[in-house]
Parts: structure tokens; C-alpha cells; sequence
């Protein structure tokens, strides 16, 4: 795979930038979620982790299947602070 | 992984990354970090990343201001990005009790060479934050050099350098208990092995309790949920970290633009619970929509949370443990570790390479509770 190719089009990470984290020691999820924010954006990971999960097999071996995915973290879509804050805060 | 070592370091959060470097950087340099999980995943991966001067306790004031000047000058010792930013720290008074408390406040802090200053609440618009609403506030206090940083990129910014200095970092390599003979320390069990030491950093936050337990060692650190939020990214408009400890929030934009955070619920129970809450999510959503009505209409990415390590006084504990050789306490940071960190680790180094700390921690160890009066920080949030 070409190195500029987006694999998280939430925060615009490309491969070359995961396989340097990759290859630098962070060979989890969650730790490449902490230094590039793969899995930080609106989508929470649910676009890219697979693929990131792929390409870690790829460098350090293991399989998909045994990773520790990321912790879904409400809320499950974006939603506005307004909306939370229920409609008698509307001014 | 090593099986003999000089010093080992339980818990990679910035405590024990920081500790590891500074002690490879004093010479120390056949430590051993263990963390079981990955690093920053415990309670410094959860906090706002905020760096504020501004306490109502000498220690936690001092420590604090040292390590805003050596955060100044970290990108370039460590060789690396930490996000580090002077935005200032807004902070809100309410209540006649925190109109005193601000005024005493405000008197240590300048006492110690803070560039604090009191405003009134129609100066807040003008010269700090223009999107606030004031309703209700009586006054401010504002400090300019108070900070933030990234608390994952400082982190491994201090990993990283005390590898280099030849630190060994285990990963996900759980301690199981602390080995001890008589009145000292001699190792370390592992979910790994064994590892001989004559010195171990106890940092794990507050699971720390639970690690000076394996040697009959009893530390006063309460573990309390805190909870957290994050939005979408926004063009930069806000550069200062805005709390209040009587209505009860912090919040700041985070470099990449996000608003990051939180509050404490005020009827957490203690433990080790860091389950996310709807509650915590709509308060916080009120709060934020009074303060800044402008945010209504940004959008909660997402929601975490983590654990305060809580002592009686609201400081750390650091340094040896009376009647165990060898056995130093890093931890019950309160909720403000990261801030203290650089300077924290830089004293616990000097006290275990057997130097003169260059500010006097002794008032930090654990040994103050036993024997009476503490002196409570107010300015927790």
C-alpha cells in the first residue's frame, strides 16, 4: 500500500504515519489511538480500526481476532452539547 | 526483561516516566519501569492536561510553579512536541467562601512570585475571554503562565528519553506484589519473573494502595471516579483553562481545537468504578451551555473516565517509607499530577540518588498523617 494512502479519514492519518508508530513500538490500538488519535474522531474508530488492527498484524504478527479492540466510549454518535443539556437551557 | 535492577518503577503514567528519566539522567540508569498496561493508560491518559500554579497550599503551589519553568524548557530537553502552551488559568469565584478564599489564595501566590492578579467580572470579557457568561460571578483570579500540555505526548516524550538514557519499559507486565526482607526492599514479582532490586518508586496511581499492601505498608489514598468529555474540533478561540470549584467545572481547547472537560460529581462514592455516566454527560452539557452558550451548538465527540488518587490533604505522597528501606511513595497526586510531574519526579530522583532535594519534600511523606495536622488544599476541582 502506497504510504499517502488515508487509513483514518477522521483525523487524516495515512498509512506511512501508522507504520512508522507501528514500527517505533506502539503495536496496540490504544496506543496508537494516544499518539496519533486514530480513533479520536467523530467515527471513533469504527472506520479504521479493522484496517489499523490489519496492518499491525502485518508488521508484528498476531492475528486480528486476538487484539484488544478500543473501548466504545459514549456517546455512540456526536451530539450537541445543546441537545444534552435538554430543551429548558434554549434561551 | 532485566532480572537485576538499581531501581524499579511501578506505574507509566508521567510519575513514573518522569521519575525513570530523571533518575537515568542523575545516573541511575539500570531501572526498570513496569506498567501493565500500556503507557499514560491510567489516570494521566484521562486528565485535561492542565498546568496550574494557582493553590492554596504552599506545597502544591511550589511544586506547581517549578514545574511550569521546567515544562518551559521540556520540548527541548526531551526533544519533542508536548502540545506545552502558557494560555493561563481563569479561575471563578461564586460564593462569599470563595471570595475569601480567592483573597488568601491570591495573597500565598504572590507571596511565592506568581504572576496572579484579581479581576472584577466585566473585566474577564475584555482582557481574558470574551464568550463567558458572567452571570453570577463575583470575581476572578487570572494567571497568565499557567499551562497545559498534552499528557500522552509528555508522557512518552519522558519514556522515550529515559530509554535512551538505557531505562528498560516493560509493557503490559502487571506487578503482583512487592518483595521485601525484614526492614528493606529486595524485588519486584511480576506476572514476568522476578526482578532483584534494592529500590522500588511506587507510582501506580491509586491502585498504588493495593501494591503497599504486598509489604504491610498502609497509604491513606482514596480512589474517586472522575469524569470527562471532549467535542469536535474548533477553530482556535479560547486559550486559558476556565474553573470554578464552587460551580464546579474546568474546560480549555485542546490544541488540536477540541474543548476538553469535566467536573466532580459531588456525590461520588470512592472506588474504582471508571464506567462513563448519562448523569455526568447532561450536567456537564448544562454547565458548559451556561458558561459558554456558544458551545450549545457543538457536539460531544466523545466521553471518558478516570481515577483521582485522593489523600486527606489534596497533596502527593513522596518519598521513603519509614521502617521499609528502599520503599518510595509517588502517588495520591489528588487529580493534579500531571501538572506537578516535572518537578515532583525531579525532587523523588534527587532523594533516591541521594542528593539534597532542592526543595523540601519531607512535609510529603506519608508519615504526616500519623502524626496530626494536615493542611487541605481548597483548590481541587
Amino acid at each position: 500500500m502506497k504510504d499517502d494512502v488515508i487509513i483514518c479519514r477522521c483525523e487524516d492519518i495515512t498509512y506511512g504515519e501508522i507504520v512508522e508508530a507501528i514500527d517505533s513500538g506502539l503495536t496496540t490500538l490504544d496506543e496508537l489511538k494516544r499518539v496519533l488519535r486514530t480513533g479520536m474522531g467523530p467515527c471513533q474508530g469504527r472506520t479504521c480500526s479493522r484496517l489499523i488492527a490489519r496492518i499491525i498484524t502485518e508488521r508484528v504478527g498476531g492475528e486480528v481476532a486476538d487484539m484488544r479492540f478500543l473501548l466504545d466510549r459514549p456517546p455512540t454518535m456526536p451530539v450537541e452539547i445543546g441537545i444534552l443539556a435538554g430543551k429548558n437551557d434554549e434561551d | 526483561m532485566r532480572t537485576n535492577a538499581d531501581c524499579v518503577i511501578i506505574g507509566g503514567g508521567v510519575i513514573g516516566a518522569a521519575v525513570a528519566y530523571n533518575l537515568a539522567k542523575g545516573g541511575m540508569t539500570n531501572c526498570v519501569l513496569l506498567e501493565s498496561k500500556y503507557l499514560s493508560s491510567g489516570a494521566t491518559g484521562r486528565c485535561g492536561g492542565g498546568i496550574r500554579q494557582q493553590w492554596s497550599t504552599e506545597p502544591n503551589a511550589q511544586l506547581a510553579m517549578d514545574s511550569v519553568r521546567i515544562f518551559k524548557t521540556l520540548e527541548e530537553e526531551l526533544d519533542t512536541d508536548i502540545e506545552f502552551l502558557q494560555g493561563g488559568y481563569l479561575v471563578l469565584a461564586y460564593t462569599d467562601e470563595d471570595v475569601e478564599q480567592f483573597h488568601k489564595n491570591f495573597e500565598l501566590q504572590r507571596r511565592l512570585g506568581l504572576d496572579v492578579e484579581i479581576l472584577q467580572p466585566e473585566e474577564i470579557a475584555t482582557r481574558v475571554v470574551r464568550q463567558l457568561n458572567t452571570d453570577g460571578v463575583r470575581m476572578a483570579t487570572y494567571c497568565p503562565s499557567d499551562a497545559s500540555a498534552n499528557p500522552f505526548l509528555t508522557t512518552k516524550a519522558y519514556a522515550d528519553a529515559a530509554v535512551k538514557l538505557g531505562v528498560e519499559i516493560e509493557l503490559f507486565t502487571p506487578v503482583t506484589r512487592i518483595l521485601r526482607e525484614g526492614n528493606r526492599i529486595v524485588g519486584v514479582e511480576t506476572e514476568r519473573g522476578i526482578i532483584n532490586t534494592p529500590r522500588v518508586v511506587n507510582a501506580a496511581g491509586s491502585h498504588s494502595v493495593l501494591l503497599a499492601r504486598t509489604v504491610g505498608v498502609e497509604i491513606p489514598i482514596t480512589p474517586y471516579r472522575r469524569e470527562i468529555l471532549v467535542t469536535e474540533p474548533l477553530e482556535r478561540f479560547l486559550d486559558p483553562m476556565i474553573i470554578s470549584f464552587s460551580f464546579g467545572i474546568y474546560f480549555r481547547q485542546v490544541k488540536h481545537g477540541s474543548v476538553i472537560g469535566g467536573f466532580a460529581y459531588p456525590d461520588e462514592k470512592p472506588g474504582f468504578n471508571e464506567e462513563s455516566s448519562v448523569d455526568f454527560l447532561t450536567m456537564m452539557s448544562h454547565k458548559l451551555s451556561f458558561l459558554m452558550p456558544a458551545l450549545k451548538h457543538v457536539k460531544v465527540v466523545r466521553q471518558w473516565a478516570g481515577l483521582y488518587d485522593v489523600t486527606p490533604d489534596a497533596q502527593p505522597i513522596i518519598g521513603e517509607t519509614d521502617g521499609v528501606d528502599g520503599l518510595f511513595q509517588a502517588s495520591g497526586f489528588s487529580g493534579h499530577g500531571f501538572m506537578i510531574a516535572p518537578k515532583a519526579s525531579s525532587l523523588l530522583a534527587q532523594l533516591i540518588l541521594g542528593q539534597k532535594p532542592d526543595l523540601d519534600i519531607d512535609r510529603l511523606n506519608v508519615r504526616r498523617f500519623s502524626e496530626g495536622d494536615i493542611d487541605l488544599d481548597h483548590s481541587v476541582v
